[in-house]
């Protein structure tokens, strides 16, 4: 009983069970529109996790909300909120094309030289933000926002300009060839390749039918890395206690200036990566005419919070979110229930993973239940 | 002791535990109707965790409430507000731009016919009780605009809106001047007359020999007892609560001054709002000396201390530490010139409060290779130089390396901050009002600690309030008044008196 107390007052218990109470109301919800909730949970399960080629979609759609999921709680652990991850994504994504569409080096050159324009460009969004927040004490909130439009505009600035527009289309030139990072590329087009995977069922499901790429290998190394630095180095230490005190940060002789604008770079080159990577793992290979924002900065930020913000916890939620978005789709197919279902469900578990004291107050409640008993055998055996 | 309606509250056998640590061990406490009691005790034993299960902030484990004889179930402030209780934080709780009526009401609003907030009634009610109370607030003005001693009446104030019969005051002296006790201990008479209770935390045993009927002590969180305060003496308070004997004066060899360590010339510093603060100060310190500037407070400490520290830029003059020049540089600056300085507002700029303790204890320390090369930081080294300081400086509760600062009691937190600084063997240290909310016990540690620094060769610069601080540790006493040195003496050649009346402005004889 006491170690399911103490787990209890852990953060994985506090996102496992506004996970369930999420699952809770959706299935209220379903019931209420008459769906058959087992029946669309199990469609749920099934287009999640149904199939090889399933999964590795999940994982590729997983990506990029796990690193704008990274860059928000690492920007928040600093006491910092970057509602610019969407802004950083889209400019990442358009500095990506127009590096890859230009260079044509052979791949080890041309991947690293288009994911650092992509990283650049986030980072350089982030920083600006940063600095108008450390210069003139501009709140990032509504300066992010501002610059979540002018990436906006000018990714279809891009896309439409003489340079980068494919004719014929709403999306600007494909980058090229050599800057893919989709896992084996060329072989499993190969006629060898495709002999071989012939015989192999669930991998040519899995490599042919989808763009499995490197992506989610690099997102974790960088959930990984982005946790080491802010609990292992003395610049996470620096960003961290001017995220909690300023004042305090400031009379040590830590500039609260460099680190506020260090903080937001970093978060941005890490959302800006998760743009470049969209480019180079997926296709079409580049960007196209955005109608509306793309939403990877918000889902981001419900990644960030149902992890708690930490790093590491981003990769299971961002699993957990990319195989609710992907399988609620087949909910729909399958029970013609709306997937606004399932968008209900995701903002429930938001909502009560926001409300981290409830599985606390819960182990409160049975410690006291557990030494009233003590007390009362305690009694007993004096009497 | 039985419950009776004698007392206006009775807290029985009241355990309370953060996980594995013991706060309250059984406590008691029973306080008489019409009277004030006090609660005394070392840093860390309890006095603060006990007022907040009264006030329904925290849950006992075990124990009883009653109030006048009848036993009461409080599980939360509402509750409590609803049995008469009111406590005043030793941080206000007040919204800055809100006025004194507005704060007062917030919570408790008076509203008319459908709901509408009536503040014309809301602003009567609020004289009727600042006229009942004599109390020198003006309902209209911003809490922003008012001292902190008027903050701390529009506090009680609140309390008496909300109809409290039993006012908890949680160190209410700490912030506050010699002049304005005197007011809050009048205030607290004339609650008495008029049928109220107090319970009052303070470590200050003069104010609880002037103020109170009753004082209850607890040590580390077991209770040891009441005493009837007419009958009992100041140091027979502290040795009680210590569980020793306290030497209550500050005992020291002469000082033996060296070169000059800190030279401030022609100083001029502004305020936030562009005031002039401190107004072309000169002050030098030698090594193996501490001054001691005794002032009241608002002429011109904090800036002086700011400027020094770099915290802001000063309008014109010069701050030589060892003839180095370091007038509007930063405050890293500052600390590779090895000055030191324990802040007067701890919370606000002397700990990062949701760090561990280990983590606090190398701010500014933390880029020193000693804590882990290149840009790497070692907890387990951190953890263990912690430990050290834990050990040397009597931080409670030991073993408490990993634990947050903020759930530290005040005391240990100063404790905290002043082993951190006293450790980087600083030249010039700096002490603002460095006993604030410290027990006797923990004032002597802080006295000693200082001299011995000086006996060390640093120089020391003490700020403080507290005209009977300045005056015991210092060998140098300047008086500050309206941003400049009134007056220099060396300790022991000038009295009471004399310094009271540079303080306030007037001429030395
Ligand atoms: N929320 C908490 N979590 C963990 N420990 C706590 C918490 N609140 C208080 N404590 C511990 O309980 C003990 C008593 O703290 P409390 O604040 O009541 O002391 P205090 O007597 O008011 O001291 P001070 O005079 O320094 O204010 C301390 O050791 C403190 O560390
Ligand atoms: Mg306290």
């Amino acid at each position: 009983m006491r170690n399911f107390e103490k787990f209890l007052r852990s953060r994985f218990a506090a996102a496992l069970i506004a996970v369930l109470v999420g699952f809770a109301i959706s299935a209220i919800v379903l019931a209420a529109a008459g769906y058959n909730p087992i029946g669309s949970f199990g469609a749920l399960f099934n287009g999640a996790f149904g199939k090889p080629k399933y999964i590795a979609n999940v994982f590729i759609k997983a990506t990029p909300i796990l690193l704008t999921g990274v860059s928000v709680a690492f920007a928040f652990k600093t006491g910092l909120f970057n509602i610019g991850a969407e802004g950083q994504y889209i400019l990442g994504s358009t500095l990506a094309t127009i590096v890859g569409v230009k260079l044509a080096l052979p791949m080890p050159l041309q991947v690293p030289l288009v994911l650092a324009a992509g990283i650049l460009g986030g980072a350089a969004l982030g920083a600006f933000v940063g600095w108008l927040k450390a210069k003139f004490g501009i709140h990032e909130v509504i300066t992010s926002i501002m610059c979540n439009w002018i990436s906006f505009y000018l990714c279809n600035f891009i896309v439409m300009s003489d340079a980068f527009h494919k004719p014929n289309s709403t999306s600007a030139l494909q980058v090229n060839g050599s800057s893919y990072t989709m896992i084996l590329g060329n072989w499993k087009k190969s006629e060898a390749g495709k002999e071989f995977l012939s015989n192999i069922h669930w991998l040519r499901e899995i490599l042919l039918k989808t763009d499995l790429n490197y992506g989610f290998i690099i997102a974790i190394v960088v959930a990984i890395a982005a946790s080491l630095v802010l609990n292992r180095t003395k610049l996470g230490y620096e960003l961290r206690a001017v995220g909690f005190n300023r004042d305090a940060a400031r009379f040590s002789g830590i500039s609260v200036e460099r680190n506020i604008i260090l903080s937001m770079l970093i978060a941005g080159g890490i959302s800006g990566l998760a743009g470049a990577l969209t480019i180079t793992g997926i296709s079409p290979h580049t960007i196209t005419l955005l109608a509306a924002m793309e939403s990877y900065g918000f889902n981001g930020m419900s990644v960030a919070f149902i992890a708690g913000c930490a790093p590491i916890g981003c990769i299971p939620s961002a699993i957990l979110f990319s195989s609710l978005i992907y399988g609620g789709m087949s909910v729909q197919q399958v029970m013609g229930a709306p997937s606004d279902i399932i968008s209900i469900m995701i903002g429930t578990i938001v909502f009560f993973t926001a409300l981290p004291g409830v599985t606390g107050m819960i182990a409160d409640a049975i410690a006291k239940k557990r030494k009233a008993k003590e007390a009362l055998k305690e009694a007993v055996k004096e009497a | 002791m039985e419950a009776s309606p004698e007392y206006a509250v009775q807290m029985h056998g009241i355990l309370k535990t953060f996980g594995a640590f013991t706060a309250l061990d059984h406590v008691d406490l029973d306080v008489k109707k019409q009277t004030v009691h006090a609660i005394l005790g070392e840093n860390g034993a309890g006095k603060t965790t006990l007022m907040n299960i009264l006030y329904g902030l925290y849950q006992a484990d075990e124990g009883d409430i009653f109030m006048g004889g009848e036993k009461v179930n409080i599980t939360s402030p509402t509750d409590a507000i609803k049995h008469g209780i009111g406590m005043v934080h030793q941080h206000f709780m007040l919204v800055e731009n809100f006025t004194v009526t507005e704060n007062i009401i917030l919570g408790d609003e008076v509203c008319g016919a459908a709901g509408v907030l009536d503040m014309g009634r809301a602003r009567k009610e609020v004289m009727e009780l600042v006229d009942e109370y004599g109390f020198d607030v003006d309902p209209d003005a911003k809490i922003e605009d008012i001292t902190v001693g008027m903050q701390q009446r529009v506090e009680i104030l609140k309390a008496l809106y909300r109809g409290a019969e039993v006012l908890i005051l949680d160190e209410p002296t700490a912030v506050l001047t010699p002049q304005e006790i005197d007011k809050l201990i009048e205030i607290m008479h004339d609650l008495i007359a008029k049928g109220k209770t107090i319970i009052i935390i303070t470590h200050k045993l003069r104010e609880i020999m002037q103020s109170a009927d009753e004082c209850s002590i607890i040590r580390r969180g077991v209770y040891m007892g009441t005493v009837n305060v007419k009958e009992s003496n100041e140091t027979e308070l502290a040795s009680k609560m210590v569980g020793r004997n306290v030497n209550l004066t500050v005992e020291k060899t002469p000082a033996h001054p060296g070169e000059t360590v800190l030279s401030i010339r022609d100083l001029t510093v502004k305020d936030d709002r562009g005031i002039e603060q401190v107004r072309g100060l000169n002050l030098d310190i030698r090594a193996g000396e501490i001054v001691g500037i005794a002032g009241i407070d608002g002429n011109g400490q904090q800036e002086l201390v700011d400027a020094i520290t770099n915290i802001v830029k000063a309008e014109s003059g010069s701050i030589k530490i060892n003839g180095q020049e370091i007038v509007n540089t930063t405050p890293r600056t500052t600390f590779l010139n090895k000055i030191a300085t324990i802040p007067s507002d701890r919370h606000r700029w002397g700990l990062v409060l949701p760090f561990a303790v280990s983590e606090n204890s190398v701010l500014e320390r933390h880029t020193e290779d000693t804590f882990g090369e290149g840009i790497k930081l070692d907890y387990n080294k951190m953890h263990d130089y912690t430990t050290k300081l834990i050990e040397e400086f009597d931080i409670r509760p030991s073993g408490c390396e990993d634990e947050r600062m903020s759930g530290l009691s005040g005391g240990n937190q100063q404790k905290a901050i002043i082993a951190r600084m006293v450790t980087s063997s600083p030249n010039l240290l700096i002490a603002f009002q460095p006993t604030r909310g410290l027990d006797v016990g923990a004032i002597e540690f802080v006295h000693k600690t200082l001299i011995a620094e000086r006996d060390r060769g640093a120089a020391i610069l003490l700020i403080s309030f507290e005209l009977d601080e300045v005056m015991d540790v210092s060998d140098t006493i300047a008086v500050i008044y309206h941003g400049q040195i009134a007056g220099t003496f060396a300790q022991g050649t000038v009295d009471e008196n004399q310094l009271g009346l540079l303080m306030a402005g007037g001429e030395a004889k």
